[in-house]
């Protein structure tokens, strides 16, 4: 048996040195051929895609021209400042729709229930179009202090940051509910029990605690409203999308303007994803005995394990 | 003197179902009461009374003189608010089988917390009192540990410094050591016994029939809803009057 072991070998491993107390295993590893062969197709089918891209008729030279553009830096800018503001709508309407959904009042949990229900169940961007033709339902805005044509009050802008927050809402709602649950009823007896108000229960123990569920699908929130952002151009909103758009129907190069609208999405998308990571591993302070090491700490650790072979812990 | 914890015809329902049927007993300042009974006998819902976690159904059940979780006026009661609630909670401390210390915050920053945000001490000067807690319950040196980090006999001893640091005059355990590996069972006693001593009054339900007769002035067995023999510890461990109470201690001595 030890023989049919041996010939697998690419070669005649050196034999094991005489090890002192236990002897580390030498053993030939399992050759996966499986493995080199859908690596082999894998390859060359991303290598056929680039090609046909490459060769298509797309002007690529247009892309890097037109990537700092003035309108798509402040496409990028709208976009930014659009996903900051309707997930901030978003969070705090989920955080008060997912407490009235719990709260034991029926009227508050119930309304809470309804609009979850209205804005999960309908398109964003049926919603969009909604709010932005409301002017035939309302023919002015009346708040008191500030009267107008519902026509003027209802810029882009602001259909596209009541459309988005508001069925961000609905979603963070849910999160925040599932988060809130998953806080061990014990944590808020022995609060009670020390003597704390419900508010101070929430706040110090039971959120920090509801965080860590809270906040990965949060970060998948964020990173999806990047992108929804770019639904908003329906709206005659200027973000990213709708800048490349423009510049793409003056200019001829259409195609282009859309790799490089993706491009800008990617790049954004890319950092947001950094700052889940850190974001997420604040925040799992006490629930594992030690944090996982950032990608610096990682580098570094191999960095030095290769000079000092002992290795290091940060 | 008057009794720490009186309960008078003490009825307790969770809808149909009811766990406690008329329960009475005094336990008495600087004494150790202990409940003793098989699970589900609601022993932990009478303790769990006391400090109003779970309300009464009927009877009465009084702290230090006054009603838990009402005020009478003439006839009537009424409910208190929360923050009364809350008020009275702040002089019983509690310990739970399952520790239930906050998972996101170190040692000292548990036992510093209801200080902190309950009695507005500051910062430095609830740290300097957690620590010498942690120190009294022999955890000097794990003060910046997570809860995590530490073994279950470890939380449970954190846990009761963290009761004690709102200086209670009575002090609720609900099975402290049930959820321990044997070996670590010792350690939570001793602290337990220390306070004893030190005078606190303490309302224990436990399955430890040493801690009972060793430390416990008084006993109580409980089973199905109902006060079946109480006494000494000695007197009752030893010499069982009731048939329930011979059976359940022939099959956990």
């Amino acid at each position: 048996m030890t023989a049919d072991i041996k010939k697998k070998g690419p070669e005649d491993a050196p034999p094991p040195p005489p090890a002192a107390g236990a002897e580390a295993i030498r053993a030939v590893p399992v050759r996966h051929y499986g493995r080199y062969v859908t690596a082999v197709v894998a390859i060359a089918l991303f290598g056929l895609i680039v090609y046909a891209f490459a060769q298509g008729r797309i002007n690529w030279g247009a892309i890097p021209d037109y990537f700092f553009d003035d309108r798509i830096i402040e496409g990028v800018w709208k976009t930014l400042l659009l996903t900051a503001l309707s997930m901030t709508i978003g969070i705090v309407g989920g955080v008060l729709l997912a407490v009235m959904r719990l709260s034991k009042n029926p009227v508050t949990s119930s309304i809470a229930w309804f609009y979850i229900w209205f804005f999960r169940g309908t398109p964003v961007l049926v919603q969009l179009f909604v709010w932005f033709n409301l002017g035939l339902v309302f023919e002015f805005i009346n708040l008191g202090f500030y009267r107008d044509e519902w026509s003027d009050f209802m810029t882009p802008f602001l259909t596209a940051l009541l459309g988005l927050g508001l069925n961000e809402a609905a979603y963070m709602a849910e999160i925040c509910r599932a988060g809130l649950l998953s806080v061990d009823e014990g944590q808020t007896e022995a609060s009670h029990a020390l003597g704390m108000s419900h508010s101070k229960t929430l706040r110090r123990v039971v959120i920090p605690q509801a965080m860590r569920v809270i906040v990965p699908p949060t970060g998948n929130e964020v990173i999806n409203m990047l992108k929804t952002t770019s639904l908003v151009a329906a709206v005659q909103y200027s973000e990213l999308f709708r800048q490349a758009q423009n510049i793409g129907q003056n200019s001829g190069a259409p195609v282009e303007m859309y790799f490089l609208a993706a491009a800008w999405y990617l790049v954004m998308t890319s950092i947001l994803s950094v700052g889940q990571y850190y974001l997420e591993r604040h925040y799992a302070r006490g629930s594992s005995r030690t944090l996982p090491p950032t990608p610096l700490q990682k580098i570094r650790q191999s960095v030095f394990s290769v000079r000092r072979p002992k290795g290091v812990s940060t | 003197m008057n009794a720490m914890v009186k309960a008078e015809g003490v009825h307790k329902s969770f809808g149909q179902i009811e766990v406690l049927k008329g329960i009475d007993l005094e336990v008495a300042p600087r004494e150790v009461f202990c409940l003793i009974g098989p699970s589900g006998s609601g022993k932990s819902t009478f303790l769990r009374c006391i400090n109003h976690l779970e309300k009464i159904s009927a009877g009465r059940l009084y702290v230090d003189g006054e009603l838990v979780g009402y005020r009478q006026k003439g006839d009537r009661l009424y409910e208190l608010k929360d923050s009364e609630v809350a008020l009275k909670r702040r002089d019983i401390g509690m310990v739970f089988q399952r520790f239930n210390l906050f998972p996101h915050m170190t040692a000292v920053e548990n036992v510093m917390e209801a200080p902190v945000q309950v009695k507005g001490e500051t910062r430095a000067t609830a740290r300097a009192r957690a620590l010498q807690l942690l120190d009294q319950v022999g955890l000097g040196d794990k003060a910046g540990n997570y809860p995590s980090q530490l073994s279950g006999g470890q939380q449970q001893r954190v846990a009761i410094a963290r009761a004690l640091a709102m200086d209670p005059k009575l002090m609720l355990f609900d099975e402290p050591t049930s959820a321990l590996d044997p070996e670590l069972v010792g350690d939570v006693l001793d602290v337990m016994r220390q306070l004893a001593e030190d005078g606190m009054t303490m309302v224990v339900v436990t399955h430890e029939m040493g801690f009972a007769r060793e430390v416990g002035d008084a006993l109580v067995f409980m089973d199905d809803g109902v006060v079946v023999e109480s006494g000494h510890p000695r007197d009752v461990l030893t010499n069982p009057q009731h048939d329930r109470t011979k059976s359940f201690l022939s099959k956990v001595l």
